[in-house]
């Protein structure tokens, strides 16, 4: 099994047409991952590669049974987008843009939980992946294969760091799921990790956190009451100073708030192993996973 | 991005939040005219973004032009905690009766914004919250509701605000949270809101942190700028569309996507060694942004070394190598360079970067190594 995203995901992409879009769905195609359509305003009836394109996701659900979405649209309409995809009753909504303004996260995130019939995962995030099955987003799949380990991540390429390092010691994943690095993700550390806790086929989790918020604090509080799964984690920020912002919006230390020694502390104190780097996370996860086996 | 307090305050002004007069000056003779002009006694207030300010000289009252110019002339230039003063802000002095607190943020943990209220004012709000949680009032907005009339008095009351100024000050709270929504902030923060003898309310001071992904629906607010904190790489870096941030060690970093970027840091550090600068290269990055990014990284002279960390997933290393060759040939650099590529097209990218036989550039298989090579390399960081 996996998480999200496998064999039965049917994509859309808003935003097919432009560079990007039509690059990363083509290569989520060509990994497996079935691709049924691409949205985008006024340019229905064309397709891109064979995919056919709609005028709206409500077209893309009726006729060719979308399930999943992955907006590749820019920071100003990509909020308009989720919200349309959301409307058209699509289960699964992946926000690849990065950019978007916070208070339309705001919203965006306030109508999905008002609603409750889709799942947000971003903004700004790498999107899914769950090796051998579907590829939806950004992850570059030819580091991963199927496997027992679980990954859930704020960052991209820090996924990427720990992930090939589990790899080249022969471990595999279940799903990596990219979180994103926006002040509202749409999915938290604490939904991953329940998800990854009822699947049978995951047996380790990682977590891969970053500076800014308290959803580290809060899956060290979910995974000490509901986890019985081993889960190392990492934190990235150790080094930053407070009131700057560190690339993604989110990462950012408040005053007292959002810091990393607090994020690691919360974690070890639940019985979490903190890695102090990328590598130590992984060697702790080869560990565990060799203790389990 | 944090607004000065005067740049919030006209912002306020514009959203009629009630705000004392006053006009911003850059040089003694506009502060001794925007004094003329407001009528004495009045503020002289430093614009920097340290708190406390006024307890380290920023902010004095003249009662006449000869004192306003006085002031001026001392507070135009000084240091705060390492900021210069390069604006004033002069404002008409406020009796004031009570001093409370007031915000709006955007409370990211509960995913809604949150107003709070206190009459424990103008004093630092985080030891308030410590000492005395009970004496700050809070309320969560439902953003798709917005700020009711009801919200207000609900806070005016629960704070125990004199009953006289529980109308004024719920209108107030409406107002400031109008000004959160319609300017796109994620801080809107009032401390102290005062209460003159007369009965009025009004922001003596103004703290706004404004979204700067909203930027491109708010030309005017893009446009602001805060002298004082403005350094010429992270203004080179904005300029470039680079992702730059200063810091105060020695050795230069460079790589892509900003998790793995904050995790270099880390790892330099883990190593000894104290990064110069975070700089996120982005995904996908083309040689042209790579050699555009090594200069921004050596316009800063304190650097003594560079890290390059390169985990290619959309990056491909051979563009990453190509970029570091042309910026080699286009600026020569003087100091090393240490570079590991891993990731889509490593071998190509270390096997240009071999060929290219690039003075004082060595590589490195791991984040680790290369964070302890450089480190090495740097020494240490210079005063």
């Amino acid at each position: 099994m996996s998480i999200l995203i496998d064999e039965n995901t049917r994509l859309v992409t808003a935003g097919i047409t432009g560079s990007e879009g039509t690059f990363h769905t083509l290569r989520n195609r060509d990994y497996g991952t079935k691709v049924v359509a691409g949205v985008t305003p006024g340019k229905g009836g064309q397709n891109v590669d064979g995919i056919p394109v709609f005028n709206t996701f409500e077209e893309s659900v009726t006729q060719q049974g979308a399930n999943t979405a992955m907006i590749f649209v820019p920071p100003p309409f990509a909020a308009d987008s989720i919200l349309e995809a959301e409307a058209a009753g699509i289960e699964l909504i992946i926000a690849i843009t990065e950019g978007i303004p916070a208070h339309d996260e705001l919203r965006a995130y306030s109508v999905i939980k008002k609603n409750g019939r889709s799942r947000l995962i971003g903004p700004n995030c790498p999107g899914i992946l769950s090796p051998g099955k579907a590829n939806v987003g950004i992850i570059p799949a030819q580091f991963f294969k199927p496997g027992n380990v679980g990954v859930v991540s704020r960052s991209g390429t820090l996924t990427y760091q720990i992930g090939n390092v589990l790899a080249q010691s022969g471990f595999g994943n279940s799903t990596i799921v990219g979180i994103g690095g926006d002040p509202v993700p749409g999915t938290d550390f604490v939904d991953v990790v329940a998800m990854f806790q009822d699947d049978p086929e995951t047996e380790l989790i990682v977590l891969s956190g970053e500076i800014g918020g308290d959803a580290e604090e809060k899956a060290a509080e979910y995974i000490a009451a509901h986890v019985t799964k081993p889960v190392v984690a990492y934190i990235a920020g150790f080094s930053a100073p407070p009131g700057k912002t560190m690339g993604h919006a989110g990462a950012i230390v408040s005053g007292s708030s959002g810091g990393a020694e607090a994020k690691a502390a919360a974690l070890e104190a639940k019985g979490v192993k903190v890695g102090k780097t990328p590598t130590e996370v992984a060697e702790l996860a080869i560990e565990l996973l060799g203790a389990a086996a | 991005m944090d607004l000065l307090e005067y740049q919030g305050k006209q912002l306020f002004a514009r959203h009629g939040v009630p705000v004392p007069s006053g006009k911003p000056a850059r040089t003694v003779e506009e502060a001794v005219a925007a004094a003329e002009e407001i009528g004495y006694p009045v503020a002289v207030k430093a614009q920097v973004q340290i708190g406390g300010r006024g307890k380290l000289g920023g902010i004095k009252i003249a009662t006449n032009a000869a004192e306003a110019r006085a002031h001026a002339e001392a507070i135009l230039g000084m240091d705060i905690r390492g900021l210069t003063v390069y604006e004033l802000w002069i404002e008409g002095a406020s009796d004031i009766a009570a001093e409370y607190y007031a915000s709006v943020v955007f409370d990211r943990s509960a995913k809604a914004p949150l107003v709070m209220l206190s009459t424990k004012g103008g004093m630092d709000i985080e030891a308030v919250a410590e000492e005395d949680p009970d004496a700050i009032a809070h309320l969560h907005v439902d953003p798709l509701v917005g700020f009711q009339d009801f919200h207000g008095r609900e806070l005016a009351f629960k704070a125990g605000v004199d009953a006289d100024v529980v109308r004024p000050i719920g209108a107030i709270l409406k107002q400031l949270y109008h000004v959160f929504v319609a300017e796109e902030a994620t801080l809107v923060e009032v401390n102290p809101l005062i209460i003159t003898p007369e009965r009025g309310v009004r922001a003596l001071d103004a703290k706004v942190t404004l979204d700067n992904n909203s930027f491109f629906r708010h030309k005017e607010n893009a446009e602001l700028r805060d002298l004082s904190a403005e350094d010429p790489q992270e203004r080179m870096a904005k300029e470039r569309g680079l992702t730059y941030v200063k810091l105060d060690g020695n050795i230069g970093i460079l790589g892509n996507g900003a998790g793995l970027v904050m995790s270099t840091l880390d790892v330099v550090k883990l190593a000894g060694g104290e990064a110069a600068n975070f700089l996120d290269a982005g995904g996908g990055s083309k040689a042209e942004a790579i050699t555009s990014a090594v200069e921004v990284i050596l316009a800063n002279p304190r650097v003594t070394a560079v890290l390059f960390n390169i985990f290619g997933g959309i990056t491909r290393c051979d563009e990453v190598a190509r970029g570091l060759i042309a910026a080699f040939a286009q600026i020569k650099p003087t100091v090393p360079f240490v570079v590991r590529l891993d990731g889509t097209n490593d071998v190509e990218g270390r096997k240009l970067l071999a060929e290219a036989d690039l003075p004082n550039v060595y590589t490195e298989a791991t984040m680790d190594g290369a964070a302890a090579k450089v480190v090495e390399l740097a020494g240490p960081a210079r005063a």
